[in-house]
């Protein structure tokens, strides 16, 4: 179970981050401690740990996106050598209704992989198919299949409606005022598929039940706040249940939970007295284990003169699976609201499994189907993309058009847009009912932009510290590493306290036996681990100094901690290394533990980021197929722990935005409703030969500094694939309204565009 | 298309293999892994992969798609690179095998300690098949160009998206002549 330290601690001086000056570790760029591990194969992740004794597990998912259960036989199934055990969910048994692809049936564990996937094919099972529905795009076929519902809106005026008015009809007639007065006006359509997380260590466990306890190691999130699932569903305690994850291969949002299969594992392993590793494979790691809403939007906006909207007016609609959901009305318009405006959605119920958060959730799409409306103003404007975004500054409702400016600058100089910048379609002429490049090959280029916000508080966390009397330094603390660079990042907070060397110290994370962290989820990480080693660090120190003082006949407050002594500042005469300090404790270690919970006002961190990113693309207009030929990316993040692994993560963003401009997309067959694209060779990603040129500033000012640590995983997920589908645009003169942007995609916007 | 991939495997295998005799059920044999030889106990239906991570506790090889189009698992087999999830144990009589943990230990490897100078790895489920990938690629091509290095590397996929510092890695090994 979670719990979270609520103690208060003082605010205000009590903690605070070193001056840029006198920074010696933090802010500086910072080798991962794990990375040698990683690439020579020494790292366990879940999926590599076997345990002594364990059976392998293998899954039967359902090959229907709709169907009925009407009977389940596992006889031939448990006859085969070497298996050991089968269960069949719950959820599976006779007459159950299944909703959506890969659902799965039943486990069959057994003494090898090839054991467990020969038992499950050996299961049969009498379906009963049922009508199935996937389009999520085709609003009108999923009214007329019934499949829609009501998901929300808001509408905001200027002017507010007089008491005897009807607020809807006041509404209408209000936008259509503004829409005739407008100097431009724009009317769009644009979308963006579902996608999955695939993450490539798929979910799943190896766990061991022993004694009335479970060992769980589990590729997960949230080791602190995962140990409940597995005990409510075993009827034990959560003290009873300890979550290990070292290494995970991947989440981006899908891996909070033990999930159904995990708790499955476990009862097999209890049943059997063994342990037991159930690992999902491809196919329905891509089908069940995560994935992103669709959204398309229609929509018809104003602008005055100067390209600033005036009015926005839309309606849009996708989905989160079964039960309907979609893209939140709250983040249309993205970022960018004008002071008129009104948001319509409608909620898709498809055949498909329910989504899960996904880096950023709702915002890459807001972004992708709005911000491409205001690049569209600029086509049709004939004017600077640059310029229009500069100009819809004002409407940025997070206080942040400063920050913008001057990111949206600092962006234009590493794009070199000026150069670069040619109106819209300039590079087309129509031709015999078909665009056609002005130039003698048949290539194109172009240049997009698109700008983002995000949260980032930090999450709860406490941190136990223990400094021992040999001058070791050593943290316990509930969370987990997905690869941001988390460790390193303890490491680093604790060697700039202490003055030492990251290598002079030892994080221990990654186990729901330290005490709590928060999930690793929305960019809360790095603040929420930041704030509770510093806080035990700094504590930790005063009680060190406060025995060098005494030694040194000085005062506490004269001294600083630096380069392995203690010293008072600025005389390195009087000083004590760390390692005789730290004899001063006696024979017993000094032991703090700090917490900090999530929402409360810190010196230490903060929330709310913006971030702008511009895209130069090549488009060839006779095969339709785009490449990237250079990608900036200007981020704000408060203070910087370690900008090596700080621009890491907006790399990998950036490529993960790529992978979802030009191929991602979840693709059913839409009659039986199946994900037919459910395998690497066929679900496109980005591989290394996409990514083009990229370039990545930290946009680090000292008021950006000063507001304390701020998540950054999420915010540079948001902008690429509308920066990259505004470029195609600017390339063409033409709308690829939908991303991922496909040859096919383009070339039907090409000739669209033709025929008009 | 999965079962292209093990279609096309099986053909490979046909040809590599042609005077295999018929095996059922467990059979042992010998596989020679980073120059030592091991004794297994495999079924005709056993890959590579399986043995290494099952029977050997080398894991560093991962299981990410079944048709060897993520390359994670990607090993060399008689000094090329392949995909020993889509490798049959069996197929392996007699090869050399190399895995990543071969360029590990006391002194590793220029591949591994360029990804980890260059940053190439976050989650890292990706990397050991990438860091094969890059030393097969760079013992074929030692004096490959930044442009053939973006051509030449893309058998593996990383989600986290590290390719840009991979980049930078790969270069780096170039240039350094290891």
């Amino acid at each position: 179970m979670a719990v979270f330290q609520d103690k208060k601690e003082e605010q205000g001086d009590a903690y605070s981050w070193p001056s840029r000056k006198d920074a010696k570790v933090i802010g500086k760029d910072h080798k991962r401690l794990d990375t040698l591990a990683k690439t020579t194969g020494a790292a366990k992740y879940t999926y590599d740990i076997n345990l002594k004794n364990q059976l392998i597990a293998r899954a039967l998912g359902c090959p229907h996106s709709h169907c009925t259960i009407k009977a389940i036989d596992t006889k031939a199934a448990a006859k085969v050598p070497g298996v050991v055990h089968i269960h069949v969910f719950d959820h599976a048994k006779a007459g159950s209704e299944i909703s959506w692809q890969g659902e799965l049936l039943v486990v069959v564990a057994a003494e090898s992989e090839g054991a467990a996937a020969e038992g499950v094919s050996k299961i049969k099972v009498d379906y009963e198919v049922l009508d199935s529905f996937t389009n999520d795009e085709d609003l009108e076929a999923a009214k007329k299949a019934g499949r829609t519902a009501k998901g929300g809106g808001k509408a905001v005026t200027e002017r507010e409606p007089g008491d005897d008015d009807d607020e809807d009809e006041f509404v209408e007639q209000e936008i259509a005022r503004l829409l005739k007065e407008a100097d431009h006006v724009v009317e769009g359509y644009y979308g963006i598929d579902a996608i999955t997380h695939c993450c490539l260590e798929p979910h799943g466990s190896t766990v061991e039940w022993k004694d009335g306890k479970l060992k769980a190691y589990l590729s997960t999130q949230n080791v602190s706040g995962t140990d409940d699932g597995f005990a409510n569903d075993l009827g034990i305690s959560a003290d009873a249940v300890d979550v290990q994850c070292d290494y995970i291969g991947g989440g981006f949002g899908s891996k909070f939970a033990a999930d159904y299969w995990g708790l499955a594992a476990a009862k097999i392993s209890k049943a059997t007295g063994r342990p037991v590793k159930l690992m999902l494979d491809r196919d329905q790691e891509l089908k069940i284990a995560g994935n992103r809403p669709s959204g398309y939007l229609k929509v018809k906006l104003g602008a005055d003169k100067n390209g600033r909207v005036t009015v926005w007016d839309s309606h849009h609609w996708g989905t989160s699976g079964s039960r309907g959901g979609g893209v939140s009305q709250a983040v249309i318009p993205y970022v960018l609201v004008p002071k008129n405006y009104r948001r319509q959605a409608t909620q898709v119920k498809t055949n498909t499994v329910r989504s899960r958060a996904w880096r950023a959730p709702n915002h890459p799409q807001g972004c992708a189907m709005t911000q491409t409306a205001i690049d569209d103003l600029a086509r049709k404007m004939g004017k600077d993309s640059y310029d229009v975004f500069m100009a819809n500054l004002p409407n940025a409702t997070n206080g942040k058009a400063d920050v913008y400016a001057e990111e949206m600058k600092i962006g234009a100089k590493l794009m070199g847009w000026k150069e670069k910048w040619h109106p819209h379609g300039a590079q087309v002429a129509q031709r015999n009912g078909r665009l056609r490049p002005r130039r003698r090959n048949s290539i194109v280029d172009g240049l997009g932009m698109a700008l983002h916000t995000w949260g980032g508080v930090a999450n709860s966390s406490t941190c136990q510290l223990k400094v021992y009397p040999d001058g070791g330094v050593e943290s316990f603390c509930g969370t987990q590493d997905l690869g941001t660079g988390t460790k390193t990042i303890c490491a680093m907070v604790l060697a700039e306290t202490f003055g030492l060397t990251v290598n002079d110290v030892k994080v221990n994370i990654g186990s729901s036996t330290y005490p709590a962290s928060g999930a690793s989820g929305g960019s809360t990480t790095v603040g929420a681990v930041c704030e509770s080693h510093r806080r035990a660090s700094q504590d930790a120190l005063r009680e060190i100094m406060a025995l060098v003082a005494k030694k040194l006949s000085v005062g506490a407050d004269t001294l600083v901690a630096t380069g392995g002594k203690i010293q008072v500042k600025d005389n390195a005469n009087k000083s004590v290394s760390w390692k005789e300090a730290c004899t001063l404790l006696g024979m017993k270690p000094l032991e703090v533990s700090r917490s900090h919970k999530r929402g409360d006002a810190s010196p230490l961190s903060n929330q709310g980021v913006g971030g702008v990113q511009m895209a130069h693309v090549q488009v060839d207009v006779e095969t339709g197929v785009i490449k990237l030929n250079k990608f900036v990316a200007v981020q704000d993040q408060g203070l910087v722990i370690n900008p090596r692994t700080c621009k890491a993560q907006i790399y990998g963003a950036v490529i993960m935005g790529i992978a979802a401009a030009f191929y991602e997309q979840r693709i059913s067959d839409p009659k039986s409703g199946a994900f037919i694209n459910a395998e690497l060779e066929n679900y496109k990603l980005a591989r290394l030969g996409d990514v083009g040129d990229i370039v990545v500033h930290l946009y680090e000012p000292e008021s950006e500094r000063q507001r304390g640590v701020i998540g950054n995983g999420e915010p540079p997920a948001i902008s690429p694939k509308a920066a990259i589908a505004n470029a195609v645009c600017n390339a063409l003169g033409v709308r690829v309204p939908v991303v991922p942007m496909t040859p096919k995609r383009v070339l039907d916007a090409i000739q669209t565009a033709g025929r008009a | 298309m999965a079962a292209a991939g093990a279609w096309q495997n099986q053909q490979a295998m046909a040809v590599e293999v042609p005077t295999a005799t018929l095996v059922q059920g467990s059979t042992d044999m010998t596989l020679k892994v980073n120059g030592k030889n091991h004794k297994v106990a495999v079924e005709p239906r056993t890959t590579l992969l399986e043995v290494l991570r099952y029977q050997l506790d080398l894991t560093g090889a991962k299981p990410v798609s079944s048709d060897g189009s993520s390359g994670a698992s990607t090993v060399m087999i008689d000094g090329k690179p392949k995909t020993a999830s889509t490798t049959l144990a069996l197929a392996c009589k007699g090869k050399a095998i190399e895995t990543v943990e071969s360029l590990g230990g006391d002194n590793p490897d220029a591949v591994p300690l360029a990804f980890t100078e260059y940053d190439a790895s976050q989650c890292g489920f990706c990397t050991p098949g990438f860091v094969v990938a890059v030393r097969a690629f760079v013992n074929k091509n030692p004096k490959a160009t930044e442009a053939e290095i973006r051509q030449g590397l893309n058998g593996n996929i990383c989600r986290c998206g590290t390719y840009s510092q991979i980049i930078e890695a790969a270069v780096s090994v170039v240039k350094g002549g290891k």
